[in-house]
């Protein structure tokens, strides 16, 4: 009888935070299918009396380009990983299972540029990429996350745990280290690389404080951006369009979450492994 | 098929030892275990046979070619690991054929899609998928082909492995404990499997084990090894009979061969626990040796050693009497019908003579040694008392 | 090693292909991670602004002038706050929530999906949410400061509450982090520790806790607080939206200050001064993790 007593308690608790969690997300959906009115009506409802929704999410569409800012940030997000993954898989590969002469040396690289945080070398990037005339594009958003430092650590990690002797086998089949990286390191780490790449997607989709600074023009913003400069356009007037374009911007995440949230806890993790 | 020669492989890892100055020639189609304890050297052996290690000093070569700077690739030697090392994402089919892409098609028909339209990919390709199928069939992976590894049993994931090394046909098989992962029952057939194998393909094999049963069943010839070196290379009843030393005395055969302390008397025969046995060996009287005798060579007789016996361990079909010898202490094991067994309670003491014996010096190196006709007399000092 | 390498078959072929394979990754890392981590230290000890054609040495002209300027110290201390309300609050709640659905069998992945999806979702987008969670009249934290009772006020425009706000916002981002990574720290407790405990006569859910699961968990305690110190030192999303720094610079952080001073006033030397002492502040929490873990990790 104790026992369920605990259980029911435990369980209340949990769902009034779960309940304190969500409401954020539960109050964006509801404003942005309300009209004006009843948004800063005193009693809370969870639906409108009134429907706004088309409204609200036209307005949401028409006032700035946010599908341009959806494309942006899916261009960006995708170049990004493609990029790291590319450069992350045959260094980890490298620093995991290769004998050379350097390897130390370059892992302890990796882990000083982890410590770096990426505000770090903003000033820098500018400056360069100012001299190089290439603020404002979509190479300034991207370029200075091709690099994952983070992921080469990730998957040297995971590489580790990959037996020495499925490699010394591809060896002996025949493979040199250039098809090993890509017939067997690649494939067997997917289920790493589908981590780290809901990680990325996480991060490069959220990120804002560096195209915040690299990018002015509208047309190459990504959604934080945009809905930033959205609602800095309306200065708080119409929160039934802001809250339709916030529900716009976080949607493919929070979709790609619970459609995947198995990967992306295993993602976040990861970050755990020693 | 060729035959192979490790000649003077000596390496080191650090400050370690692990080789000292092997050699080991293995005649074309020849079945060579190399049975060892584990840390013996025996698995860097064959790595630096198979190319995945390089040897600081000696000599391999495979025929009439030396290959110590050819990379594995290129050295035409197939292996099966412990671990079965087969590519865990592709299907059984694929783990078979990818020995056979890496030969038989260039990089360019290798790429997915793209290489299937090239001239002659589909042919080679065809060719390829009946040669896994003449892999699989006798090894009974036809129905498996499509599955992945993880899918598969212990005992199926070895024949894989098999399949994997024998498609390509090549000079030599080099087996690293392939079957230290499966259990006893799977393990006898595994070992048939791999006889009729070689049978088939009357091919050369380096096979590395520290089952000394596997070994025994299954070799042509064991090479012993032990820190680093080989102790004794001879074929299995020879090293189970006459072993080159004490070290392999104790390490061939279960139970381990019993290794009594004795010397040489003064009218030259062995004096052990207080009694001189009718045997006699070239050293001088009084040199310490050590009195080796098989489980199954100790008969329980009228005249002989005293031991007494401390616990009984039945076995099914036999049994063995776990004894003490009085003075020294050693620990003496019989090897007896479980009949007889019965007749020796703990506790009591019986006598034991020795059918069969070996006598090793101090070093543990073998002593020439005869046996002679006459009895069993109290040693002219006694050992113990 | 070297000496080995160098001796096994095809073992400089080996090493061109490591350097060939390592080299794209490298040459990255440099150009756009430690190259300019290594020029933003530099950069500090100029007097150099943007667009300028000349660049003169300063020595540590910037971090003196850093030192007499009254908002740096308003930034660092609030950043400091913000830290100091934002972890133990996430690092405490995360442990908890991690307990409660470790303790259920049902509803696991229902709990661990609704706490985790802040971490998941456009802070940006969801600061703008909050922003309306705060509004004075209407938001619901008002109402429920309201209705039970306790005053109210406009609290991202009172400087009094104004970085609270935030923090909290911070602390409901990474709360299903915390969470998460606990979880996994706590399914790594071998559970035969429990039925050893409960053999030897203890097996209240407290005594579980305080001999196996605190203890086990160090490890895990100490890299989630580093992590979510590490995460909130760098908070900026909401202060750049919500408040600007304000009101009266209450809400000034450290990468504010930096993107103030180095971006909109173009004083680059001076933005690199303090992304340096942010960098420091960081480091800082690394080394004490790491000296932390080697105390604390050896369990074995």
């Amino acid at each position: 009888m104790a026992d369920r007593l605990g259980l029911l308690l435990r369980h209340a608790l949990l769902l009034g935070g779960a309940a304190v969690m969500l409401a954020p997300f539960v109050l964006m959906l509801s404003i942005s299918l309300k009209p004006p009115g009843e948004i800063f009506a005193p009693e809370f409802r969870l639906l409108p009396l009134q429907w706004a929704a088309v409204e609200n999410y036209t307005a949401a569409f028409t006032k700035v380009p946010l599908l341009r800012f959806l494309l942006n940030g899916f261009i960006v997000t995708f170049c990004i990983f493609v990029a790291q993954a590319v450069t992350a898989l045959p260094m980890a590969y490298a620093l995991a299972k290769l004998r050379w002469r350097g390897r130390d040396t370059a892992f302890l690289l990796v882990l000083a540029a982890l410590l770096v945080p990426p505000q770090v070398p903003a000033i820098p990037l500018y400056i360069a990429l100012w001299q190089l005339d290439l603020l404002n594009t979509y190479a300034a958003i991207i370029l200075p996350s091709t690099i994952s430092v983070f992921g080469i650590f990730l998957m040297r990690q995971f590489f580790r745990t990959v037996p020495d002797d499925l490699i010394a086998a591809a060896r002996m089949d025949g493979l040199g280290e250039f098809a090993i990286v890509w017939r067997i390191m690649l494939p067997t780490a997917a289920p790493a690389l589908a981590a780290f790449g809901c990680l990325s997607f996480i991060w490069n989709w959220n990120e804002f404080f560096w195209p915040y600074i690299a990018v002015q023009d509208e047309h190459l913003m990504t959604p934080p951006l945009g809905i930033a400069f959205f609602s800095n356009a309306e200065a708080g007037t119409n929160w039934g369009a802001l809250m339709a374009a916030a529900t716009v911007t976080t949607a493919p995440l929070a979709i790609a979450f619970l459609l995947a949230s198995r990967a992306f806890v295993r993602g976040v993790t990861m970050t755990g492994i020693k | 098929m060729a035959s192979v020669d490790l000649i003077g492989i000596g390496k080191r890892f650090g400050a370690v030892d692990v080789l000292r100055d092997v050699t080991l020639r293995i005649a074309d189609g020849e079945f060579l275990a190399i049975l060892g304890p584990s840390g013996c050297g025996k698995s860097t052996l064959l790595r630096i046979l198979a190319g995945l290690e390089g040897a600081d000093r000696g000599e391999v070569r495979l025929g009439a070619e030396r290959v110590d700077r050819l990379p594995p690739k290129a050295r035409n030697l197939a292996m099966v690991f412990q671990s079965y090392a087969l590519y865990p994402y592709m299907t059984v089919r694929q783990n078979i054929a990818l020995p056979l892409e890496m030969r038989r098609l260039s990089a360019l028909q290798r790429l997915p899609l793209l290489g299937r339209l090239l001239p002659g990919t589909q042919l080679r390709r065809r060719a390829i998928a009946e040669d896994v199928a003449a892999a699989a069939e006798p090894l009974q992976l036809t129905h498996l082909l499509d599955r992945r590894p993880a899918q598969l049993s212990g005992g199926q994931r070895q024949r894989v492995a098999l399949a994997r090394a024998m498609v390509r046909h090549p000079a030599a098989f080099l087996m690293d404990e392939p079957l230290s992962n499966l259990d006893a029952r799977l393990r006898t057939e595994a070992r048939a499997e791999i006889m009729a194998l070689r049978q088939r393909l009357g091919a050369t094999m380096l096979y590395v084990t520290h089952d000394q049963a596997e070994a025994m069943a299954m070799a042509d010839r064991i090479a012993v090894m032990q820190g680093g070196r080989v102790l004794q290379l001879a074929p299995p009843q020879e090293l189970y009979d006459e072993p080159a030393s004490l070290e392999v005395a104790r390490f061939v055969g279960s139970p381990p061969m019993n290794a009594i302390p004795a010397r040489i008397g003064a009218d030259g025969r062995i004096e052990a626990a207080g009694v001189s046995l009718p045997w006699r060996s070239g050293a001088a009287p009084g040199t310490p040796v050590t009195f080796g005798v098989r489980a199954e060579a100790l008969v329980p007789a009228a005249q002989g050693l005293p031991a007494r016996v401390e616990r009984l361990e039945r076995l099914g079909a036999e049994a063995l009497l776990h004894c003490a010898l009085p003075g020294s202490g050693a620990a003496l094991v019989v090897r007896l019908d479980t009949a007889e067994a019965g007749a020796h309670p703990p506790g009591t003491t019986l006598r034991l003579m020795p059918a069969r014996a070996v006598i090793f010096d101090a070093e543990g190196k073998r002593l020439p040694a005869t046996r002679q006709q006459g009895a069993v007399t109290a040693s002219s000092e006694p050992a113990y008392g | 090693m070297a000496d080995r390498s160098a001796r096994h078959p095809g073992a400089r072929a080996e090493a061109v292909a490591a350097w060939l394979l390592a080299l794209p990754a490298l040459l990255l890392m440099w150009v756009m991670l430690l190259g300019p981590a290594v020029a933003v230290l530099l950069l500090s000890f100029t007097d150099w602004n943007l667009g300028e054609p000349e660049m003169g040495w300063a020595g540590i002209g910037n971090y003196l002038q850093l030192a007499d300027d009254p908002v740096f110290w308003q930034s660092l201390r609030n950043t400091l706050i913000y830290v100091g309300v934002s972890v133990p609050m996430t690092v405490g709640l995360g442990l908890g929530a991690a307990l409660l659905v470790e303790s259920v069998g049902r509803g696991r992945a229902f709990y661990r999906a609704a706490y985790f999806l802040p971490v998941a979702s456009t802070l940006l987008a969801m600061a703008l949410v909050w922003e309306f969670m705060f509004h004075p009249t209407v938001g619901f934290v008002t109402q429920a400061f309201r209705a039970i009772g306790l005053p109210t006020t406009d609290w991202l425009q009172n400087p009094d509450t104004a970085l609270l706000a935030l923090a909290v916002i911070g602390i409901w981002q990474n709360l299903g982090l915390a969470m998460v990574l606990f979880v996994a720290g706590l399914q790594g407790i071998p559970r035969d520790l429990y039925e050893a405990l409960a053999m030897d006569g203890a097996d209240g859910a407290w005594e579980r806790f305080r001999r196996v699961t605190w203890p086990m968990l160090g490890p895990a305690l100490v890299f989630v607080v580093a992590i979510i110190a590490i995460r909130s030192f760098q908070v900026f999303d909401t202060v750049a939206v919500l408040t600007e720094g304000g009101p009266n610079k209450a809400t000034e952080v450290l990468l504010h200050t930096m993107v103030q001073e180095g971006f909109r006033f173009l004083r680059t030397a001076y933005g690199a001064a303090i992304t340096v002492v942010f960098l420091v502040f960081t480091l800082a929490i690394t080394v004490a993790q790491t000296v932390l873990l080697d105390r604390r990790a050896h369990y074995g």
